[in-house]
């Protein structure tokens, strides 16, 4: 961040090229190391920036985002929310699950609608696996997935692994990568979008990942992503430098996937007696909401020294405030960005 | 459109089940009156096939949309629709408005609801439709989960000896599934099953033809251990018989990469290991039949999310290609392949065509089997384009059609 409050642009790419050569976010999937290195690095002046009394910049004064969400959301349409605010753009929020709005012609006609407003950014939400990018080839500026279905929720991997290395350099242990940590997702992977992400977040910078669930709610052929399964819970846990706990979507426990909650909680619940189980001072995470008492112990939770969630959220802003800006400047007549956006049909 | 004078083809190669040969064809009244020249006489129509393939119309079992140019492009000259109609094909009536609807160039069998409103528990009325017209009984686009039901419509087929043809899929483990469960499914985070929710149904459904004795036929078999059950049944003597569709052995789950709901079909696309299986199963006579699963869906129906998207394509125009790969691929011989496409799913039907036979409907290709094209949407005669096989390079297709001794289009 230099004095009058223009982001620097980091040097990790060669000159010339392109650091970030997407013109929408849909996955960590699409991403390089060396990308995702990058909007690590955007993203720390953010954190910087936030923790200021004076947050507001007008870096993208005059832009218009949209948050588009098909699916309810608090802390993450909050976290874009307030992330577009602080960058001085106009945000607009469009509850679209409270409308009739949900699938079908409707979603592509949204698409076309957005796009005719001639918004800058729009950010999706949506409960069908592959909607964002569905949408990212119909309009003509940048899309970033706030959560599709199943299948990514790249910013949340993005903030889970910058709140990880803020952690780490806290301790004197940092370091650019996490090459040599073991990490341990537990929790319901098979519907979780956040388990994905940072499955393919955390392998490509150098982790070693461990998903631990109870047999229905494992994905089929999740070894074949390179993490490590396990139903047995303390055999998970066994030595691993970061617990990542999922929340277990209560909506779905009507005794399809699991018997109850007391039960899982028996099984998978992350306890200070289990916490002895992972490396010493081993972190641990929760993307939340919480359910205290079925994943997660509160004990657990509000550990000061232990538990990172809180600085997961304060990282989530600025995560998306590096996104919103690295995803825009191709449209602010920034040199040296690529951004190969949608094809504009409609445009 | 009757037949008003014989029509005699020649200098074609003729595909009969007992191999390719070189001779005549005259028909008569629309039927096939002789498998050499010698009845042609006086005043004949002559159609030189000069030198191309001479095979048998395709006989299309379970599509589920009649679209006749569709069906003409690709050499079909008859098909059998499901019931899943809207109203579904549960009554009498409705039975006889759909086989009299394709009349006269393309003759359409109806498969009969296997039970009312397709809801898999009350039976039918199978008797009255099939004097309406119905040639077998279908479960629809879903499995009966009652095995009390499924027994009962078994059974009473096969008092009548009505071909029962059923949807293989576990709908408990299938659920709202739209992807086989493994690293495609989990990497896209689809709702998925796993493929042993077609063992399963395939597994119940050959025990309980086993023990009514009926005629039992599984539109699409698509993996390695469901065709394994289906090799043993039919080794003991059951009454089985298999089908599949070309994008089961063309194709695996790889094509839903980027979400294309073009190739989100049900069942949905497997492994590669599975679609070997395929391959294999065709090669040893475990499949009977290929067909196309006709299932033109226009862009409303396809311009979804993956999940949201309704499963099918448009596969009548590139049945007789992608079968023809397998000739050229050596996994069958022509006149196998003409078994499958023709002649089986006619026995199964109980309908006189099917082959190259004296006395037979005379349903015929000129087909070139060389003749090289481009799959496109965009240039489809389907009532819809959705092809997973847009784009691609095929060889081989119907030059001309006859109908009932009729030529019905010159491609």
């Amino acid at each position: 961040m230099t004095s009058d409050g223009t982001p620097t642009q980091s040097g990790r790419y060669p000159a010339g090229g392109h650091a970030f050569p997407h013109g929408s976010l849909t996955g960590i999937a699409q991403l390089e190391r060396h990308e995702i290195l990058y909007l690590l690095d955007e993203a720390e002046q953010w954190v910087d920036f936030n923790r200021q009394s004076e947050k507001h910049c007008d870096l993208l004064a005059g832009l218009t985002i949209i948050n588009a969400f098909f699916e309810n959301s608090t802390r993450t349409l909050l976290s874009f929310e307030i992330a577009g605010k602080r960058l001085g753009a106009d945000v607009v929020n469009m509850h679209a699950a409270q409308s009739s709005v949900k699938k079908g012609e409707t979603l592509i006609d949204t698409a076309i609608t957005l796009n005719a407003m001639r918004a800058d950014a729009i950010v999706i939400r949506h409960g069908s696996s592959g909607a964002v990018d569905l949408i990212a080839s119909k309009v003509d500026c940048p899309v970033l997935n706030a959560g599709d279905g199943q299948h990514e929720h790249p910013t949340q991997a993005l903030l889970d692994a910058l709140a990880l290395r803020h952690a780490l350099e806290a301790r004197g242990e940092g370091s650019e990568d996490f090459t040599g940590l073991t990490i341990t997702i537990c929790g319901d992977i098979l519907h979780s979008r956040v388990a994905r992400s940072n499955i393919l977040c955390l392998q490509a910078m150098g982790a070693s990942v461990r998903v631990c669930a109870p047999p229905a709610l494992m994905p089929v052929g999740i070894e074949r992503m390179g993490a490590e399964p396990f139903h047995d819970f303390d055999a998970a846990l066994k030595g691993c430098d970061v617990a990542m706990m999922l929340r277990l979507q209560t909506e779905r426990m009507s005794g399809q996937f699991i018997p109850s909650a007391r039960e899982y909680h028996h099984l998978y619940g992350l306890t200070q007696h289990r916490l002895q189980r992972c490396a010493p001072d081993a972190l641990v995470m929760h993307p939340g909401p919480m359910n205290r008492g079925v994943e997660i112990d509160s004990d657990v939770a509000d550990m000061l020294d232990r538990s990172i969630i809180t600085r997961q959220v304060e990282m989530g802003v600025a995560v998306r405030m590096a996104c919103l800006d690295i995803l825009t400047r191709k449209g602010r007549g920034l040199p040296g960005w690529q951004g190969d956006l949608g094809k504009g049909q409609w445009a | 459109m009757k037949q008003q004078r014989p029509l005699l083809i020649t200098n074609g190669k003729v595909v009969t089940p007992d191999g390719v040969r070189e001779q005549p064809i005259v028909c008569i009244d629309g039927r096939i009156a002789a498998v050499d020249a010698s009845e042609a006489q006086g005043d004949v129509d002559t159609l030189d096939a000069r030198g191309r393939i001479v095979a048998p119309g395709i006989v299309d079992l379970g599509v589920f949309a009649i679209d006749k140019p569709a069906f003409h492009f690709g050499g079909i000259t008859r098909a059998a629709l499901m019931p899943d109609q809207s109203p579904p094909l549960d009554l009498p009536s409705r039975v006889n408005y759909i086989a009299k609807s394709g009349k006269p160039d393309l003759w359409v069998h109806p498969l009969a609801a296997a039970t009312q409103e397709l809801s898999g528990e009350d039976l039918a009325e199978f008797a009255l439709m099939r004097e309406a017209g119905a040639r077998g009984i279908a479960t629809g686009r879903r499995w009966i989960a009652d095995s009390g039901v499924m027994l009962r419509v078994l059974r009473y087929a096969a008092m009548l000896d009505l071909v029962v043809v059923s949807h293989a899929e576990d709908g408990g483990i299938a659920g709202e599934a739209v992807a086989t469960a493994g690293e495609m499914a989990t990497r896209l985070g689809l709702p998925s099953a796993p493929v042993e929710a077609e063992a399963l149904a395939v597994a119940r459904d050959i025990a309980l033809a086993e023990m009514s004795g009926a005629r039992l036929h599984f539109r699409q078999v698509t993996t390695r251990a469901a065709l394994d059950l289906v090799r043993a049944a039919k080794a003991r003597g059951v009454a089985v018989t298999a089908g599949v569709t070309p994008a089961h052995f063309m194709l695996s789950d790889l094509a839903t990469g980027d979400f294309r709901t073009f190739a989100r079909l049900s069942p949905p696309l497997r492994e590669d290991s599975d679609r070997l299986a395929v391959v294999e199963a065709i090669g040893d006579g475990t499949i009977d039949v290929i067909s196309s699963g006709h299932d033109p869906r226009g862009p409303e129906d396809k311009r979804l999310p993956f999940s949201d998207a309704e499963p099918g394509m448009a596969g009548a125009e590139t049945l007789l290609a992608m079968t023809l790969s397998l000739v050229r691929d050596n996994v069958l011989s022509l006149e196998r392949a003409f078994e499958l496409l023709s002649a089986n799913p006619a026995r199964l039907l109980g309908v006189e065509a099917g082959t190259l036979e004296a006395g037979r409907e005379a349903d015929i290709l000129l087909v070139d089997t060389d003749k090289p094209w481009v799959v496109s949407t965009a240039r489809m005669t389907a009532s819809a384009g959705n092809t997973p096989f847009d784009g691609q390079p095929v060889q081989g297709r119907a030059i001309a059609v006859v109908k009932g001794g009729v030529q019905v289009i010159a491609n």
